[in-house]
């Protein structure tokens, strides 16, 4: 029988190994350091070059190009999705003259870019002024506003059409056929199984779209929209302040932030069910 | 020594003239549009258009492999080990993907011009610094560009089993190594797709260059409507311009994603 007679006197706890300090971390400090660096200056940019004139001033302007920003986008989103509808099941028709228009469609206005179709619209379409008033539309082309809206609709129908088309078309075949042998009607089952199903699909990149379209109405400013954009052009050609541009950016960040989590959480809410 | 650079630049601007396809020999408006407003030369708007197109065409060029490179490391970073490479890569591409490209152009356009001319004063020169836009322009797309770049090479990275660095530490391989001759071919062939994608957005993205001044395609159109008033039918021109620019790189971009999948055909 052997046993302990001598106990282990008590030790000191184990040093606390440092981490050594790789490249890696090394670039990485710095990095971070200079992110704080700037972050640090814009904040001092704008207590120094805080001016109480200027901000009541453009202040107001801003929230007000603010919310035309996002109502532009707003309403463009939603006449999209509306022209969309339509677009993709052309795209997606059996009929070769009809899907080979829609496709020429979305490829035309995914192939240009957005400054390029407010150019043509604004300007372009104002050559035919006798020809639109005969029509009765020219109160429409006229106005800087409305050939905005129009530009952004008709582009985003585009690209929603596309999102709508990949997210029907991902839907399998036995959902339809499932619907088919219950007998249920064609619409019905598109309604009621097919598209909740295309629409969960869909859900990220009709987010993305969003976003891409809030980045790209910035645009509109260059055919004289006071949008964000334009009212920071506005405010930055009176002023020669740097500091107006930042605004902007922090304002265009803090929307497609808040857009991004929202859409998160949505997500996440209609994901529920998939979750396992 | 200056008759060989002035040689090189005859051979170089032979080239440009001899390939254009707007206003080369075989250009569409040397045949199509001799006797018209889009006629080569002085008469017509034909050259300074086919001007603008190797503006377009350089900016999107030059930009692509440095956005590359910037996004590569960006997605290094972002899948570091390190949390403050990591924390330092996240808010770039927070920062740049949030930020519409106008306004990235903008801040980097002005602010550059400010730092610039800040830091001479600094050193003693009081003078008014016109920045390069062609400058300015590259680095604002590439910035956006490599933002977007990183997240779809992320993506690809997750997409490349741990058994493949293993199998090239068991190879000895140094970890450089690795990432060239096992990791990156890999990577190219998942990554080609997104960034076939972010290639064509690049393309629609050099029109915001012509905002700050830049003659790229749009600004010449642009000037030729303020001169002819002739809008709808430059402005077409310009969307016919893009188009076709669009429709090249899918022919070009497709035989490169056969060439990436050569391997995997036989199977």
């Amino acid at each position: 029988m052997s046993h302990a007679d001598v106990l282990i006197p008590p030790q000191p706890a184990p040093k606390n190994l440092e981490k050594p300090m790789t490249l890696a971390r090394f670039t990485g400090c710095v990095v971070v350091g200079l992110w704080i660096v700037l972050a640090v200056a814009l904040v001092a940019m704008i207590i120094t070059g805080w001016d109480i004139e200027k901000f009541t001033r453009y202040g107001p302007r801003y929230l007000h190009g603010l919310m035309t920003t996002i109502t532009l986008v707003a309403v463009s989103v939603v006449c999209g999705a509306v022209l969309s509808l339509p677009l993709a099941f052309a795209r997606m028709s059996k009929n070769k003259i009809i899907g080979g228009l829609a496709f020429a469609y979305v490829y035309v206005f995914r192939g240009t870019p957005l400054l390029a179709q407010l150019f043509l619209i604004y300007y372009g379409l104002g050559q035919f002024r006798p020809q639109l008033e005969a029509v009765g539309l020219w109160w429409f082309f006229r106005d800087a506003w409305y050939c905005g809206l129009f530009s952004m609709t008709i582009n985003t129908a585009a690209y929603q059409a596309e999102i709508l088309r990949g997210a029907i078309e991902s839907v399998p075949r036995g959902q339809h056929e499932a619907a088919a042998s219950l007998g249920i009607h064609k619409a019905i089952a598109f309604r009621k199984i097919v598209l909740p199903q295309a629409l969960i699909v869909a859900l990220r990149p009709y987010g993305n779209e969003i976003i891409l379209l809030i980045k790209g109405s910035a645009v509109v400013a260059i055919i004289t929209i006071l949008d964000l954009m334009g009212e920071t052009r506005y405010a930055f050609s009176r002023t020669f302040d740097y500091q107006t541009y930042l605004w902007a950016a922090i304002f265009y960040l803090a929307m497609v932030e808040a857009l991004r989590h929202l859409w998160d959480w949505i997500e996440r809410r209609l994901t529920r069910h998939l979750k396992r | 020594m200056g008759g060989l650079f002035s040689a090189l630049g005859s051979l170089w601007a032979w080239i440009g003239y001899v390939f254009d396809p707007l206003c080369g020999p075989v250009g569409i408006f040397t045949w199509l549009g001799q006797s018209t407003i889009l006629a080569c030369g002085d008469t017509g708007w034909g050259d300074e258009i086919a001007a603008g197109l190797k503006v377009t065409v350089g900016v999107a060029l030059v930009t692509l492999p440095i956005g590359l490179l910037i996004g590569f490391l960006v997605a290094l970073g972002q899948q570091s080990e390190e949390k403050s490479v990591r924390l330092a890569a996240g808010i770039y591409t927070t920062i740049f993907r949030g930020l519409p490209e106008l306004l990235t152009l903008f801040i980097i356009y002005y602010g550059m011009q400010i730092l610039i001319q800040s830091v001479l004063a600094w050193v003693g020169y009081d003078g008014r610094v016109e920045i390069n836009a062609f400058f300015s322009g590259v680095i604002a797309l590439s910035v956006v560009f490599s933002a977007y770049c990183s997240e779809v090479l992320l993506s690809a990275f997750r997409a490349i089993p741990k058994g493949q660095y293993e199998a090239g530490d068991a190879l000895g391989l140094h970890r450089g190594r690795t990432m060239l001759l096992i990791i990156l071919p890999q990577l190219i062939r998942v990554a080609l797709p997104g960034l076939v994608n972010l290639w064509m957005i690049l393309l629609k993205d050099t029109s915001y260059v012509s905002i700050i001044g830049l003659a790229d395609v749009l600004r010449q159109t642009g000037v030729a409507v303020k001169v002819t008033k002739e809008a709808f039918l430059f402005y077409t021109l310009a969307c016919g311009i893009y188009l076709g620019l669009a429709i090249i790189s899918s022919f070009g971009l497709r035989y490169i994603e056969r060439w990436a999948r050569r391997s995997e055909i036989r199977r």
